[in-house]
């Protein structure tokens, strides 16, 4: 059987067990709804927090831009795994001892303030829309690559699956889905890390042969004969400074992101929030620590495959052929000796106005005649190491679980902010249980609708899309929610006046440097980063507007000692 | 439940905390990215070591943190009886 025929099979047979978890959990609650009754157990917990929060930029593309960054790639491994600690020791228990819906909640009623509920929307609705928008778009990527289908009509196909489980089965159809979607996507990205492993270096632990075989001096001495860096040396693309604040932004901007936050609210008791953010990060890390190894394995594979060969030769290698037809690897004999040269420097000169390379004008600038696109690193490992079509079926599946896992979490925030935030306490608060379900439902459908047309028509800004998420819920969320249960003396003016400078200073910092041509006016800070600064910024200046402000209500206090102490949480349920 | 056993209860709560986050910040700003360059002179494996912390050995320690923090609290919980 072929490639493709095996992909539709188990691509079909994964959406057809999504549909039928969302039927299977179907919520006739509120409750049951935004919080899947609070019935989670932590390792079922764990596991759809890890495929919430593994995008499909995590599986696709993180490999294949460690593999380009070398040592810098640390700031995606250790800057997407660091918030959870933040989150299990800082948010999470007391978060769910609060045992509301969702994050304006906490917000709206520790800062006593209808204001700061809804700046906690408007941040919510903003920063989950900015993620779900590349979602969406790796949904239909992983389409057109694998099965030949136009990224359109695969992203519509992923957002009517994801509107038909999230919609019947609300928080609860959506963590189970999660779970069976975190099944399907570390199979598929584990099997072939372990095959490429023992490929090449006799050790299928992809960690261990990454630690203790050669490759990595190997690779090294290649990069070294090619006259590129050493793999493992540090701050070849961004300085110490920026290393340091992109880490810090994304691990601060974790533990910020409402759609992990909410996570925790699912779970029976606080003690299971505390131990499902452990089993969260650890079936993170499965993935974040096999993807640098994959990252070296294939680089030295690709280099060894390609550099100094004929042109001829290499065509005839299949997976060579194949993902040369798609753009996504291309040559170009700059100096006509039939050979391929891989060198520093670009083969191509990029199309102008994007950063995809143009065929017809190779870069004579440089003596690259090998374009490698990030992205193929992952999708041909599978084929690199000669596995069945089975398995490189498996691995389209994983793509799509880990994009529609993702958007689906975010997709039941920007819902429930609208839905519960905005309309059932704000607007009308004498909403009956019948009506508030029937507006949350609607609010997820149009959410994923307004979603779909964004995907289909991406705003321009798209690349800068996940620094914008990041910092803004870093400079937000993370020191309103952190000051809200640590210190009782920080007051609704002091939060608000602290989230709204983090947010304005941190979009109008990455919009100008992005956009407008702005120096980078703070010690040279990448916009990715600047995140980390609005949030120094947010807390000083919300400790001290509260020290200047009356001290909070006697039941605000009370709220806070409460949500401090375990014992007395509303228990739900195990499913 | 009283005053005291409450302020007693998060100050060890509050202690327990800023001992892990000191090892979270030591080893993923520390040894990871600011003393990266001369962890890198040893080698762990054929691995230079600042490298293999900062795709690697930082990690692990994220997730033994929590496990940590997690097997702690239940522990604290219990001693001040604050538990579920």
């Amino acid at each position: 059987m072929s490639v493709e025929l095996w992909t539709w099979i188990v691509v079909l047979l994964s959406f057809g067990l999504y549909i039928g978890i969302g039927l299977w959990a179907r919520v006739q609650e509120t409750e049951g709804f935004y919080v899947a009754g609070r019935g989670v157990p932590p390792v079922a917990n764990g596991m759809a927090t890890a495929a919430d929060w593994m995008s499909a930029a995590s599986f696709i593309s993180m490999a294949g831009l460690i593999s380009t960054l070398g040592y810098d790639g640390t700031i995606y491994l250790m800057g997407w795994t660091g918030g959870y600690v933040l989150l299990a020791m800082l948010l999470a228990p007391y978060l769910r001892k609060f045992g509301k819906f969702t994050v304006p909640d906490f917000v709206g009623d520790r800062y006593y303030s209808q204001t700061a509920r809804i700046v906690a929307v408007v941040a919510a609705v903003f920063v989950s829309f900015t993620y779900v928008i590349p979602q969406l778009v790796g949904v239909g990527t992983v389409f057109s690559r694998y099965l030949g289908v136009p990224s359109v009509t695969g992203l519509w196909i992923g957002v009517i699956i994801t509107a038909l489980f999230a919609v019947i089965g609300g928080m609860k159809g959506i963590t189970w889905t999660q779970v069976a979607q975190y099944i399907i996507l570390i199979i598929a990205y584990l099997i072939p890390g372990f095959a490429i492993a023992a490929i090449l270096t006799g050790n299928p632990i992809p960690q261990l042969a990454l630690t203790f075989s050669d490759i990595v001096p190997r690779l090294n001495q290649l990069q070294t004969d090619l006259g590129f860096a050493q793999y493992t040396q540090p701050f070849q693309g961004l300085s110490m400074l920026n290393v340091l604040m992109i880490t810090a932004c994304l691990m601060f901007g974790t533990a910020g992101l409402p759609h992990v936050i909410i996570r925790f609210y699912t779970t029976p008791t606080v003690r299971d929030a505390r131990a499902s953010a452990g089993w969260a990060l650890l079936f993170i890390a499965l993935l974040y620590t096999t993807a640098p190894a994959i990252s070296v394995f294939a680089r030295y594979n690709l280099i060894n495959t390609l550099n100094g060969k004929s042109i001829e030769e290499v065509r005839q290698i299949d997976w060579v052929a194949k993902w040369e037809k798609t753009g996504l690897l291309r040559f170009v004999d700059k100096n006509n000796d039939g050979n391929l040269t891989i060198a520093k420097g670009r083969a191509f000169n990029f199309i102008p106005g994007t950063t995809r390379p143009d065929p017809n004008n190779p870069d004579t600038t440089s003596a690259n005649e090998v374009f490698i696109n990030n992205d193929i690193i992952v999708l041909s490992t599978p084929e690199v190491a000669q596995l069945a079509p089975f398995i490189i079926a498996l691995v389209a599946a994983g793509g799509l679980a880990a994009a529609l896992s993702t958007a689906s979490g975010l997709l039941i925030v920007i819902s429930s902010a609208l839905s519960h935030d905005l309309y059932y306490r704000v607007i009308n608060p004498k909403a009956s249980e019948a009506q508030r379900l029937l507006i949350a439902r609607i609010g997820i459908l149009l959410a994923v609708l307004v979603a779909g047309y964004f995907g289909q028509n991406p705003p321009g800004f798209i690349a800068q899309l996940v620094a914008f998420a990041f910092g803004l819920a870093a400079s937000s969320f993370f020191p309103a929610i952190l000051l809200g249960i640590f210190d009782k003396r920080t007051t609704s003016q002091g939060a608000i006046a602290g989230m709204v400078v983090g947010l304005v200073f941190t979009a109008f910092y990455i919009i100008g440097t992005s956009y407008y041509g702005m120096p980078r006016f703070v010690f040279g800070i990448s916009p990715e980063g600047i995140g980390t600064i609005g949030m120094l910024l947010n807390f000083a200046i919300t400790i001290a507007v509260s020290r200047m402000t009356p001290e909070p209500p006697k039941e605000i206090q009370d709220l806070v000692e409460s949500v401090r102490i375990p014992r007395g949480a509303k228990e739900g349920h195990y499913h | 439940m009283d005053r005291a056993k409450a302020e007693g209860y998060w100050k060890a709560n509050i202690s327990l905390i800023r001992n892990l986050l000191i090892i979270w910040a030591v080893v993923s700003y520390g040894f990871s990215i600011l003393l990266v360059q001369p962890l890198n002179a040893i080698n762990l494996g054929s691995v230079p070591l600042g490298f293999w912390f900062a795709h690697q050995g930082t990690i692990i320690v994220f997730v033994v943190l929590i496990f940590y923090y997690v097997a702690q609290m239940n522990r604290i919980d219990r001693q001040f009886d604050v538990d579920e």
